[in-house]
């Protein structure tokens, strides 16, 4: 009997401890394979993969990065002059512009005239830019030439300010302005929702009363069951014409519209652990600070606050983390332009936002589909330092109080 | 016994001709395959027809791995695409179905009522900012686009302008309704949407694509005459193969009672 016990005993054990280990392996597999799917934009060809660009053999330019060749096919950049070439206007052919000009018959079965015919119609034009299938390029025609083409680098993405991801022939994936939008949204969202938050903690744990608190806090801790896309929702309808019309601005969908249904959405949070911080300070401490005279005001901020810090910390990172990797409100309020933000009234749009969007249309293990999971590391890496930062504070202040 | 014997045939038909067809691709065209469908399947209890969205990319990679029928793309199909097909030994076989126009819409309030392609081009790559250099207002213009992931986006990038790419700073929404609901509430604003989204609460704008000469108020009378220009058919493509097999269904969407649901969903009719 007591062996059998002794047995189920060892059983539990072994089963908590597989699924303790279990659990760290998944989120090891689910970190490794988050970087080993960015890994491969680094690396990738700038144009898309299997197509090249042509321009006539006469023609001096001989490589172009991927923002030059962007701002070639918006017409932009109009003539070879400005990229160092001679004084010709760029003209711009696109692989699909062949068919206008040929018939399928002219092409021949299976399309095996169409190198030749792509090969006669470059070399007519000393001032074409193709952009056309590697596999129909035609290589031995003399009088084309095939461009070398960068690889996409680590200061495209990271130092880039044009996120495009579906541009042709050349996407462009700044993700500089993703970043400043995720950072400046939850900035906002936080100086917003702190005071507040803080504010309705400490009135719950030391002022209310106990009615009110029991009315309160559930009120309060329902706030954060309400889903995500209900507040984008809200958002949407009533707060964006809202700040529209009493900040008389173009648009309402801006960084604050964000920032606002951010900071709602992570009071819930706040307040919540805030005040259970609050609560657990020892009510010996509170009667001492009492008795030496201090007022109640005095208790709080001077032995109630300082005690519960690490909680409180707490409360505020777990509310950042809510702000920065939340995805549904935001994508509907804030706009979502990739621009630089400059102030709290534009359009912004942030890391989740874009990979929510975006995801679902980026062909698997393209290069739109791995700089989406390049923003999906950044995010990880956002999350974590946040997490960090907030746990080398608060064992600063255990440190003090001990 | 009668009743018996009917069921009996109605039970023999069903496992002689079980003929399950999978559609898949366009979210455009979601709604009005879906209705197509569910009465394609009303008319024929012994058809089986299921359609899933995801985009019109999906629904041809899934006729090359065969877990479609038919693949339904709100944009004619890529040179690409068929190419991988062709490596496959598959042709295949393109139907319009319908046909689909965008229309432009600005705010109620807005003075300006026609715009040209080249403006449309301007604003909506930026090189045009304010209303007032359009015969409108001193008011700063607010594009509205679609993601990226849409086929709407990547059709008014092709037809309105010619294949550049948007102002970086342009608002992108997750949905038709978001545009719509946008454009109703912000002066500025400027958006395109399905022709079938358009409501009182936004204007549709007459557009020209012949440098200002003729100016077409978007209808779906106009989009039938060919008049108006912002429109882009609406496919379905099968493998030659299956043709027996799928011929019903697009026989049934082709017909006057199909061509029915088309009106209703809001697209426009073949004939």
């Amino acid at each position: 009997m007591k062996a059998l016990r002794r047995f189920a005993e060892h059983l539990v054990e072994g089963l908590l401890a597989l699924s303790g280990s279990v659990t760290s392996l998944a989120i090891l597999l689910i970190v490794i394979f988050l970087f080993k799917e960015a890994s491969g934009l680094f690396g990738s060809p700038a144009i898309e993969k299997g197509y090249v660009l042509c321009v006539h053999s006469t023609n001096s330019t001989d490589v172009l990065n991927p923002y030059q060749i962007k701002r070639i096919f918006d017409s932009e950049t109009a003539n070879w002059n400005e990229l160092g070439g001679k004084d010709m206007e760029i003209s711009l052919f696109r692989f699909d512009d062949i068919f206008s000009l040929y018939s399928d018959e002219e092409l021949g079965e299976d399309y095996s005239l169409l190198p030749e015919k792509l090969g006669e119609t470059i070399s007519q034009n000393p001032a074409i830019l193709a952009f056309i299938p590697e596999k129909y390029a035609p290589a031995e025609n003399p009088s084309v030439k095939i461009l070398k083409i960068p690889e996409i680098s680590f200061s495209d993405i990271f130092g880039g300010k044009e996120w495009f991801p579906t541009a042709t022939p050349a996407p462009q994936f700044g993700i500089l302005p993703l970043i400043a939008g995720t950072l400046w949204v939850s900035l906002f969202a936080i100086l917003i929702a702190l005071p507040l938050g803080m504010g309705v903690a400490i009135y719950l744990s030391e002022l209310s009363n106990e009615r009110t608190r029991k009315i309160l806090k559930p009120t309060i801790e329902l706030l954060a069951g309400i889903p995500s896309v209900v507040y984008g929702f809200f958002g949407l309808a009533v707060l964006v014409p809202l700040i529209q019309r009493t900040l008389n601005l173009p648009v309402g969908e801006t960084a604050f519209a964000g920032s606002l249904i951010l900071a709602i959405m992570a009071l819930p949070t706040i307040i919540t652990v805030a005040e259970d911080a609050m609560r657990n300070t020892p009510k010996a401490m509170r009667e001492a600070s009492l008795a030496l005279g201090a007022t109640h005001w005095q208790t709080i901020y001077r032995v109630v606050v300082p005690y519960a810090a690490s909680g409180i910390t707490a409360a505020v990172v777990l509310g950042t983390g809510r702000a920065v990797g939340e995805t549904m409100a935001v994508l509907m309020v804030t706009g979502n332009a990739a621009v630089m933000p400059h102030s709290l009234f534009e359009p912004v749009r942030t890391i989740p936002a874009t990979i929510a969007a975006e995801l679902g249309e980026a062909p698997g293990g393209g290069v739109h589909y791995q700089a989406l999971f390049v923003l999906g590391c950044v995010l990880f890496v956002i999350t974590m330092a946040v997490s960090i930062s907030a746990e080398i504070i608060s064992k600063r202040n255990r440190g003090k109080q001990a | 016994m009668k009743r018996a014997f009917f069921i009996f045939i109605a039970i023999l038909g069903g496992v002689s001709n079980v003929c399950a067809q999978k559609i898949k691709g366009s979210d455009t065209m979601l709604p009005l395959s879906q209705k197509e469908a569910e009465s394609f399947m009303k008319a024929n209890p012994k058809a089986v027809v299921t359609v899933t969205g995801g985009g019109s990319g999906t629904g041809i990679s899934a006729l090359v791995e065969g877990t479609a029928d038919i693949a339904q793309l709100s944009r004619k199909i890529k040179f690409d695409e068929k190419n991988r097909l062709r490596e496959d030994g598959k042709t295949v076989k393109e139907i319009v179905a319908a046909y689909d126009a965008l229309a432009v819409t600005v705010h109620s309030s807005n003075k300006v009522g026609k715009l040209t392609r080249e403006q449309l081009e301007g604003i909506f790559t930026g090189k045009i900012k304010n209303w007032k250099e359009l015969g409108g207002d001193d008011m700063k213009i607010i594009p509205y686009s679609r993601e990226t992931s849409s086929g709407t986006y990547e059709f008014f990038k092709e037809n309105v302008m010619k294949n550049k790419n948007y102002v970086s700073g342009i608002m992108s929404m997750p949905a038709t309704g978001a545009i719509i609901q946008s454009v109703s509430q912000t002066k500025g604003a400027i958006g395109y949407v399905g022709l079938a989204y358009v409501n009182r609460s936004v204007k549709a704008l007459s557009v020209s694509y012949d440098g200002g000469k003729t100016f077409v108020e978007p209808s779906i009378a106009n989009a039938k005459n060919g008049t108006y220009p912002v429109v882009r058919p609406l496919y379905y493509y099968y493998e030659t193969k299956s043709e027996e097999k799928v011929k019903p269904f697009i026989n049934y969407v082709l017909s006057d009672e199909g061509q029915k649901i088309v009106a209703e969903t809001g697209f426009i009719t073949v004939k």
